[in-house]
């Protein structure tokens, strides 16, 4: 099987807003994909559909061979999310956390998981403090400890580093980049940070209104609007401007 | 298989979170015992004003406050470990997780059986030692009675996690107030007899009125009103199945108008 994720003609519609208008996309296995778009551009619904938490007005979703549509648990089980936008148990302390987790995604050896999690992302100095007193970097590693705890095959993330100083967030990404070329995962980022998109992803799908308005990878988007940062093809088609001459 | 592992999971977010949290655990057990106290000294007071056989009136009235806190604790138990996940925010963690929606509540009534026997446990000891008063000498029906009365908790709070889940927070307030609300159709205190004719054949479309009759018959009379039983078990199967319906009709819902992405306000 050649893709991780296949969108065909994903729609959404809440009664006279569109929010998705018929979609289509494919994620090879083992990329790195950007979803990219300004606020209300429709990243979050999209994701959302992909995580099942929302059912499509119309379309099709098959997710690591699955069709979210009649197998959603068995690609859920392989899949994983992490958003700075959705709170882990705040009393719990981090290691009870992972540890519910470990067990909702049936993983074998958790508290091995969660020492090799620990290891990995440096969480060893407050595995036993609760999630709600840690700080916004904390709070990321963790976030992102509970989206690894399954070794998922599809990591979707939402804005991974937002909110992070540059010099934790730098780390973030490294970690990421480091992960995903040695776990071979697949990796869904919706991010508002182009410097991250074009050190990251392998492909960009650009969102605007529902719809996907332009995908590439981030060389070939830069050589298309004639910029040099993505920042500025970012702004180029969230403004309707043309490309520069 | 059955899949425990996932169900432990939920039921133990919920253990870890009382693990930490003393009021929490104060909570569970403080009002079925103050209901224990007051309920003991007025039943004291009856038999003595009324003249009637203390050990009976004691046996009445105390038995139902035991077995009446059963059916709310077992529904708060039920409601409120819901109700923790849409105040931490979790629910969209839980519902991307591979967790069934029945296996969710599975760990749910799981939770409402613990929750039940920390508050009930205490009253019924204490029933003991100031009223002399044991529970258990109504003789092994207890269970019967006390697991209707648990399913029926599981089920009215059911209808408010339904409701909460296509209403968003709002719908909260019905928790504390839906079994409650329908405590004078439960017939705890007194027979069914005793309300107007009109409003018999509603009180006993409920299995807390069959149950309560079935004490009385077994404390009063020493007869075991097995008709009652039949009546309070069918009539859990049949309400259970409805409110399943309707929690899966609303979560399908929630699910096509975007309610599980924010639940919470």
């Amino acid at each position: 099987m050649q893709y991780a994720i296949q969108v065909e003609s994903l729609t959404k519609r809440y009664r006279e807003t569109l929010a998705v208008d018929e979609i289509s996309f494919t994620v090879l296995r083992g990329e790195t994909v950007g979803l990219l778009g300004g606020n209300g551009a429709g990243k979050t619904t999209t994701i959302a559909m992909l995580l099942g938490l929302l059912v499509p007005t119309a379309g099709r979703i098959v997710v690591l061979g699955h069709d979210m549509a009649r197998d959603r648990f068995a690609a859920l089980a392989e899949m994983n999310f992490s958003s700075p936008y959705v709170a882990l148990p705040q009393k719990l302390t981090v290691a009870e956390n992972l540890r519910v987790y470990a067990h909702l995604y049936n993983v074998h050896g958790v508290e091995r998981r969660i020492a090799e999690l620990a290891d990995e992302l440096d969480l060893h100095d407050f595995l036993g403090r609760p999630a709600g007193k840690l700080s916004a970097g904390q709070k990321t590693r963790v976030a992102l400890a509970k989206a690894l705890i399954n070794r998922p095959a599809l990591l979707l993330l939402d804005e991974p580093t937002a909110s992070l100083d540059p010099d934790t967030g730098d780390l973030v990404r490294s970690w990421l980049e480091r992960y995903r070329a040695e776990s071979g995962c697949t990796v869904l980022l919706a991010s508002h940070n182009m410097a991250e998109v074009e050190r990251l992803c392998h492909q960009v799908l650009m969102m605007k209104q529902g719809r996907i308005v332009d995908r590439g990878t981030p060389d070939e988007l830069l050589a298309r609007y004639n910029r040099v940062d993505m920042e500025e093809v970012f702004l180029d088609i969230a403004r309707d401007r043309q490309a520069a001459a | 298989m059955i899949p425990l592992r996932r169900i432990w999971g939920l039921m133990y977010r919920h253990l870890a979170l009382y693990r930490r949290s003393w009021p929490r655990l104060v909570d569970l057990a403080y009002w079925p015992v103050m209901q224990m106290i007051i309920w003991g000294f007025t039943s004291r007071f009856f038999a003595v004003r009324i003249g009637s056989t203390p050990a009976v009136t004691v046996g009445v009235l105390l038995g139902g406050v035991l077995l009446w806190e059963t059916a709310l604790r077992s529904h708060l138990g039920f409601a409120v470990t819901f109700m923790e996940e849409v105040w931490s925010r979790n629910l969209g963690h839980v519902f991307i997780s591979p967790l069934r929606p029945w296996e969710m509540l599975a760990a749910l009534m799981a939770m409402a059986i613990l929750r039940t026997a920390a508050g009930v446990v205490p009253a019924a000891v204490l029933a003991g030692v100031l009223y002399h008063f044991n529970i258990i000498s109504v003789g092994p029906v207890l269970a019967l009675f006390l697991l209707n009365l648990m399913a029926m908790g599981w089920w009215v709070a059911l209808g408010c996690t339904s409701l909460i889940l296509s209403q968003g927070g709002g719908a909260e307030s019905l928790v504390w107030s839906m079994l409650p609300g329908l405590t004078p159709l439960a017939a705890v205190f007194y027979p069914v007899a005793i309300m107007p004719h009109w409003l018999q054949p509603i009180a006993l479309a409920l299995p807390a009125a069959h149950v309560f009759e079935g004490l009385r018959s077994a404390v009063r009379d020493g007869v075991i009103a097995w008709h009652h039983l039949a009546w309070a078990a069918g009539l859990n199967v049949a309400w259970m199945s409805g409110a399943m319906l309707l929690f899966w009709w609303q979560f399908q819902a929630a699910r096509r108008n975007g309610a599980l992405m924010n639940i919470g306000e």
